[in-house]
């Protein structure tokens, strides 16, 4: 590898970018009491909001790979009138600030929303202040991510490798899920990573639509906030820190397992 | 061309609005220095539902004092509490409750002592008509009942939490709201049936919800302390603005909005 | 013998039509040859169905196919960069189409074995496609789309992604396999060397349409438009035949041991032609000025091009061309003997 000389212009805006991104860390860090970090992830209270946070952004996630998988692959290999705008509405949720979005999925499937009533009407099924509404809430937020990081993906691969599965003999449907899907899988897997990242630090949305129940519907960022709230900033920086430790874990252990190149 | 200019205009007024808000304008020192006269900008950290009341208060002030700026800042008591204590620039600061306060003075960033200068109560509001006939705090166990609290860390969730241990009650809430603004778009929405607010809420939103009274609101009536600012930039513009808050033309003011005179 | 593949394709791409029809009998490989752009490879995604057909007729075995999707039509395809499935190992890719035929796992890789076998990468089946050579990768290719036992099997420049040296062993080993193979075989090519050792047929398409097809004999013999000539290196005129005269342009004609009348063609190797620094004379009866266009290499002579009433490629040896000081601009006499040229028919 050539090891050249960083042209300044680069090399500079770089450097602070990454000051940028990760002076507030240090600042987090610099906050933070070290020793009663175990005793905080011991209480009831945090492992309950870890662990709904966990289980809510990785359901979030399958409920986004359900979804957005095929919708990606629509815009990517169907040609339907209405596309662009289509994809251009898919990208509504990353512009909408996460407490309209909230808003927004109230008036939707809310007790009185226009989908909602017709939900409690005919199941009973009401999801605010469930935990199927904070997978709701951050499906929505996160879903995006994953829809455009696959459809890039599924641009980026070589169609004719479908083809040539067709002259095989091979059905559409076989050859989604025998040779699309393993030739994106790398993107599928980076847009499932932003997803669940995404899901997993969702607040606004969340406790708008969701509410805040601890153990129902408090998940970490929330019990973040909520601890912030109460005066208790130590606290909060504690909290936080848990759920920068844990995701990073688990990103990082999954990277060296199915996030590199085949 | 007529468009163009009303867009303009109140482009305009949006920046001058934008730089006002930013606070870091201020150049002359000598603001307020001479005894009788008040002049310069004033902010004024507010808890949230003193939001309606102290707009108008803020204004009549203004008149009362030309030369001067009132500048608020309304957000939940424990946060307003938290951003003074990591040093936002802030003149006054009203709360909630004396608890909020008390983690100001007791980080020592107060300037003499704090004064109530109203009460409020909290009431039971309910969607207009009162669907589930909603009477006194026993209705809130009902299993039909979704109920809507304030988070225990803000004020109104404590005095909620007082109101029904008085009452000997056992509710459970869907969700635990961050302010009492939110509690209260719940019921505005649909989503629970009741929310524990406060009064002057209640009033405020007369149009979409009814309050109803109950008996153990007297168990947990709000102080609503007001203090002064160690690191003001306008000292006497604080004082000028603490002390036009308990005269009668702000008692007025408040008190129409469903506060009650210490 | 009747045809298992009858044929005719049209198909439209904006200005650009195709249509062209095409019979093969079984066991026979015919190649399509043409120039960049012809319609080549449309007609090849055609055949395989991953173009539609805006008119015409596809019938294969007797079964009307022109409407059937390509997983329903019992063709083979390699491709011209052979698309592999880069996930699959080389076993896998095989025993893909078999699979998807409704075979089990166990037959579907007893069938992908045996291909891998006869392509002589039996040790290699458990490699991924990145691991193989391009050589190794075509014999892939190849057993893939046989090893759905089609009846048409489709190549599209099967070589052309080789380089020269494996190209040549390549050449002979796929000529084996094409000869064996029971059904019908269309190779699409733009490389006359390919299309002569693996066909038994030509078929010559420009801008769309068939300008000549037979046997290789024929065709190297007998070229009947430029690019066929270029391709098998002869000059080609085309006149109007009086006995053994071929009269080309107005006031020029040439002669030819071969007598034709009417539309004619007069066709000669570039070696056939030979240059003079002065009108030469003795028996050549077809001799003309030209002026020098350009010259480059060719194998260990020359290649000469000139203008004059015809333009005509003179291949001569560098020693002949020591003395003729060839530069652009030069004028030299052309002389061309008419035993050394060919004249027929034009129509037919």
């Amino acid at each position: 590898m050539r090891t050249a000389r960083v042209p300044v212009p680069l090399l500079l805006p770089a450097g602070l970018g990454l000051i940028f991104l990760l002076l507030p860390l240090a600042g987090l860090l610099a906050r933070t009491p070290w020793s009663t970090l175990p005793a905080r992830l011991a209480e009831p209270r945090v492992v309950e909001a870890l662990r709904l946070s966990l289980l809510t952004s990785t359901l979030a996630t399958v409920l986004c790979l359900v979804l957005g998988v095929p919708l990606a692959w629509m815009l990517a290999r169907v040609s339907f009138p209405g596309r662009r705008l289509v994809r251009a509405l898919i990208t509504v949720p990353l512009v909408l600030p996460p407490v309209v979005g909230g808003i927004a999925l109230l008036l939707a499937l809310g007790r009185r929303g226009l989908a909602g009533q017709w939900l409690d009407a005919t199941f009973g099924i009401t999801l605010p202040f469930t935990t199927a509404g904070v997978v709701i809430a951050e499906s929505f937020v996160a879903l995006p991510f994953l829809v455009i990081a696959v459809e890039g993906a599924l641009r980026g691969a070589d169609s004719r490798f479908e083809e040539a599965a067709a002259t095989l003999g091979s059905t559409r449907w076989t050859t989604f899920t025998h040779v699309t899907l393993p030739l994106v899988a790398p993107g599928i897997a980076a847009g499932a990573v932003l997803c669940w990242a995404r899901a997993l630090g969702e607040f606004g949305a969340t406790i708008t639509f969701a509410g805040n129940y601890p153990g129902i519907t408090q998940t970490m960022p929330l019990a973040v906030y909520q601890t912030m709230e109460s005066g208790d900033l130590e606290g909060a920086v504690v909290l936080s820190l848990i759920l920068l430790v844990v995701s990073v874990a688990i990103l990082a252990g999954l990277r060296d397992r199915w996030l590199t190149a085949p | 061309m007529k468009t163009l200019r009303t867009v303009a205009a109140g482009l305009a007024a949006l920046i001058a609005f934008g730089l006002a808000g930013c606070g870091g304008e201020r150049t002359d020192n000598d603001t307020g220095d001479r005894a009788g006269t008040v002049t310069g900008p004033i902010t004024v950290f507010a808890a949230a539902s003193l939001t309606e009341s102290f707009t108008t208060i803020g204004k009549q002030f203004e008149a009362a004092h030309p030369g001067t700026t009132v500048t608020f800042n309304f957000a939940g008591s424990s946060a307003l509490a938290t951003q003074i204590n990591e040093g936002a620039p802030a003149d006054v600061f009203a709360s909630a409750s004396p608890k909020n306060l008390a983690v100001v003075v007791d980080a020592g960033n107060s300037e003499g002592r704090p004064t109530t200068f109203v009460k409020n109560q909290l009431v039971i509001a309910v969607a207009k008509g009162n669907p589930k006939g909603v009477a006194g705090l026993a209705g809130l166990t009902e299993p039909d009942v979704k109920v809507a609290l304030c988070a225990e860390a803000v004020p109104c969730g404590a005095a909620a939490k007082a109101a029904i241990e008085a009452a000997g009650v056992k509710v459970t809430p869907v969700t635990l709201e961050q302010d009492v603004k939110a509690a209260l778009a719940k019921v505005k929405l649909g989503e629970v049936d009741a929310a524990l607010v406060y009064r002057t809420d209640a009033k405020a939103a007369a149009a979409d919800v009814d309050a109803v009274e109950f008996p153990e609101s007297a168990k947990a009536i709000n102080d609503y302390p007001i203090v002064a600012l160690k690191n003001a930039k306008n000292g006497a513009g604080a004082q000028a603005f603490i002390a036009y808050v308990s005269s009668p033309e702000a008692t007025k003011v408040l008190t129409e909005a469903g506060f009650q005179a210490p | 013998m009747t045809a298992l593949l009858d044929a005719r394709l049209v198909v439209r791409r904006g200005t650009f039509l195709l249509d062209i029809e095409l019979r093969i009998a079984p066991g026979e490989t015919v190649a399509l040859l043409g120039p960049n752009g012809a319609g080549k490879t449309t007609a090849l995604r055609a055949l395989a169905g991953l173009a539609a057909l805006d008119d015409g007729h596809l019938r294969l075995d007797g079964r009307d196919i022109r409407d059937d999707p390509p997983e329903r039509r019992p063709i083979g395809v390699v491709f011209q960069d052979y698309l592999l499935f880069p996930h699959l190992t080389a076993r896998d890719n095989v025993a893909f189409g078999p699979r998807r035929q409704g075979q089990d796992r166990k037959q579907a890789y007893g069938v992908a074995d045996r291909w891998l076998d006869r392509v002589g990468l039996a040790d290699h089946g458990r490699r991924k496609p990145r691991h193989l050579s391009g050589g190794q990768a075509q014999r892939v290719a190849l057993a893939r789309a046989l090893a759905v036992d089609p009846t048409l099997l489709l190549l599209d420049e099967p070589l052309a992604a080789l380089d020269a040296r494996t190209r040549l062993e390549t050449r002979g080993e796929l000529r084996r396999h094409l000869s064996a193979h029971p059904g019908a075989t269309l190779l699409v090519t733009h490389d006359p060397l390919d299309a002569l050792v693996l066909a038994d047929r030509l078929v010559i398409v420009e801008q769309g349409r068939v300008v000549q097809e037979g046997d290789a004999a024929t065709i190297t013999a007998r070229p009947r438009t430029d690019y066929v000539a270029r391709l098998v290196g002869l000059n080609l005129y085309r006149g109007h035949g009086d006995g053994h005269t071929v009269t080309i342009t107005d006031g020029f004609a040439l002669t030819s041991t071969d007598s034709v009348d009417g539309d004619a063609f007069v066709a000669f190797p570039p070696a056939a032609v030979a240059l003079h620094p002065a009108r030469p004379d003795g028996s050549p009866r077809n001799t003309w000025p030209a002026v020098l266009a350009d010259v480059q290499r060719h194998g260990d002579n020359l290649r000469v091009r000139l203008d004059g009433p015809i333009s005509v490629a003179a291949d001569i040896t560098p020693a002949a061309a020591a003395h003729l000081h060839l530069e652009p601009g030069r004028e030299l006499w052309v002389a061309v003997k008419a035993a050394e040229t060919r004249a027929y028919p034009g129509d037919g």
